[in-house]
């Protein structure tokens, strides 16, 4: 069966380094940090890290209350990111509802800080009598995914991925397939995510979380980086507009890259450790599926939280796979861990700076892990045109992803 | 608290609630085709009234009834004088 290619027409970008694609890609490339001091977290009782990559001055209003009733915060930013994809895809409204445009956008959970509000009220007396009726679709799972459908009439599939810090990337990698498959026409996917004391906590009680730059926010993620101390979470969405190259180029689209090859596994070794042989099996699996050699990879956009044993474990499998000449580079010491939303933000800076023709570095690499130098670590901005570009997005409960790009300009 | 206390404490609330514009907000207006509230909303407004006026109507066969806001002032009004 031959499969359709697919490109990537658009994407749109909520987080704390912008609302847009453009603003985020400058910031990144001018090395600015999203990460600041959250007060609200001093009240957060056993909760040793202070520090996170906030989304500001959404204005929920902006969005139609028939809409917004069902949305949590995560919501939002999906349908916003939604928006800007469409618009920087040119993406023709009356092809939203004719059954071959779907929505894959996936988050950790449900909205937590939707729960924490419902049961502080329910917690005292015990009675749902106040419960609203749009509570049920700001908790469910598919939230984020039903929330952009319902929003912007798009009729075709809706897929809610869920596994945490590579939903997103598992999202794109769906929609690919599916487009591939010719199942669907095009398909926004990508992931959301909002912040709230949990999330830190649950970085923070496995000793994952960065503490010890509680009074220097901005230095506080710091992948691969010596003094690295663990993950600053971030909050937001990334959303991709993936398509059938054919029809894209037949409407005219603007066609920003091609996705060419996808995988995900599972780490059976543990449900919170990450396994080098487990990171390697997954990337070799993509390159496999995009057809192409590991040499022929010009630029890995890695993982990298600033975990002790993450960074270590993916360095090690890149310079297996890879050798130790291909620059990598990981966003999150500007962005934090945006979780569910990281493989799409991450992947859509990546295809903008594709286009621009330079790579942003890891921000606060300033001494090289000894155990993460057997790769190609960015410190500086690279300028470079790549033609294949490796993405990496690894979860705890055991999921690995990887996605591979090609740049269209090499076409 | 007399009648049109009652009435303001209905319209400040569901205005607030559905974020409605207090122009629009006359006693002909049909919640539905006027106000643009629906079915979801209609659990809303029985939970936002019961809340201001501390009652419970949500058993309630005449609550299903209601289609101006000149029905919801009636209604609550009735509530309001049988609760004494």
């Amino acid at each position: 069966m031959a499969l359709e290619p697919v490109v990537i027409t658009g994407a749109g970008i909520i987080c704390a380094l912008g609302h847009s694609l453009e603003a985020l890609t400058t910031a990144l490339l001018r090395g600015e940090s999203g990460v600041s001091y959250v007060p609200e977290l001093e009240r957060v009782g056993g909760l040793r890290t202070r520090v996170a990559a906030l989304v500001d001055g959404v204005d929920p209003k902006q969005i139609p209350r028939r809409f917004r009733r069902s949305m949590s915060r995560m919501s939002m930013y999906a349908y916003l990111a939604s928006l800007q994809a469409l618009e920087m895809g040119a993406f023709p409204e009356e092809n939203l509802a004719n059954g071959r445009t779907g929505v894959i956008i996936g988050s950790t959970l449900g909205s937590t800080e939707t729960s924490e509000r419902f049961f502080a009220d329910y917690f005292t007396d015990h009675s749902l009598e106040r419960m609203r009726s749009g509570l049920f679709f700001q908790l469910m799972g598919h939230s984020c995914a039903a929330n952009v459908a319902q929003s912007l009439g798009i009729t075709g599939r809706v897929l809610a991925p869920a596994s945490a810090c590579a939903t997103s990337c598992q999202a794109i990698g769906y929609a690919y397939e599916q487009i591939a498959f010719g199942r669907q026409d095009a398909i926004l996917c990508g992931g959301a995510d909002e912040f709230h004391p949990l999330t830190a906590a649950t970085f923070d009680i496995l000793h994952a979380a960065s503490t010890a730059y509680n009074q220097e926010p901005q230095q506080a993620s710091r992948p691969f980086d010596a003094a690295r101390d663990g993950v600053v979470c971030g909050e937001g969405s990334g959303v991709l507009l993936l398509e059938n190259k054919k029809i894209a180029l037949q409407r005219g689209a603007p066609i920003l890259a091609e996705v060419v090859g996808f995988a995900t596994t599972s780490d059976t070794s543990s449900i919170a450790n990450p396994d080098v042989t487990a990171m390697h099996t997954c990337m070799r699996l993509a390159l496999e599926d995009a057809g192409i050699q590991a040499h022929e990879i010009d630029y890995v956009n890695a993982h990298a939280t600033g975990t002790l044993q993450g960074d270590i474990a993916e360095v090690e499998a890149l310079a297996c796979l890879l050798g130790d000449k291909v620059p990598v580079s990981s966003f999150k010491g500007h962005l934090g861990h945006t979780l569910a939303a990281s493989g799409a933000i991450e992947l859509s800076a990546t295809v903008a700076m594709m286009q621009r023709g330079e790579i942003a570095p890891t921000r606060n690499l300033h001494n090289i892990d000894p155990q993460c130098s057997a790769v190609a670590l960015l410190q500086h901005n690279l300028q470079i045109n790549p033609k294949y570009v490796l993405k990496n997005n690894f979860a705890m409960g055991g999921i690995n992803s990887t996605l591979i790009l090609r740049s269209y300009t090499h076409d | 608290m007399t009648e049109e206390e009652v009435i303001e404490l209905i319209d400040s609330s569901l205005a607030e609630e559905f974020e409605l514009e207090r122009s629009e907000m006359t006693p002909e207006a049909n919640i539905y085709e006027d106000l643009g509230l629906d079915s979801l909303d209609t659990v809303d407004m029985v939970i936002v009234l019961e809340g201001a006026f501390s009652f419970k109507i949500r058993e309630e066969e005449s609550v299903r009834a209601i289609r101006t806001l000149g029905d919801i002032h009636r209604f609550v009004l009735t509530k309001v004088s049988e609760n004494g």
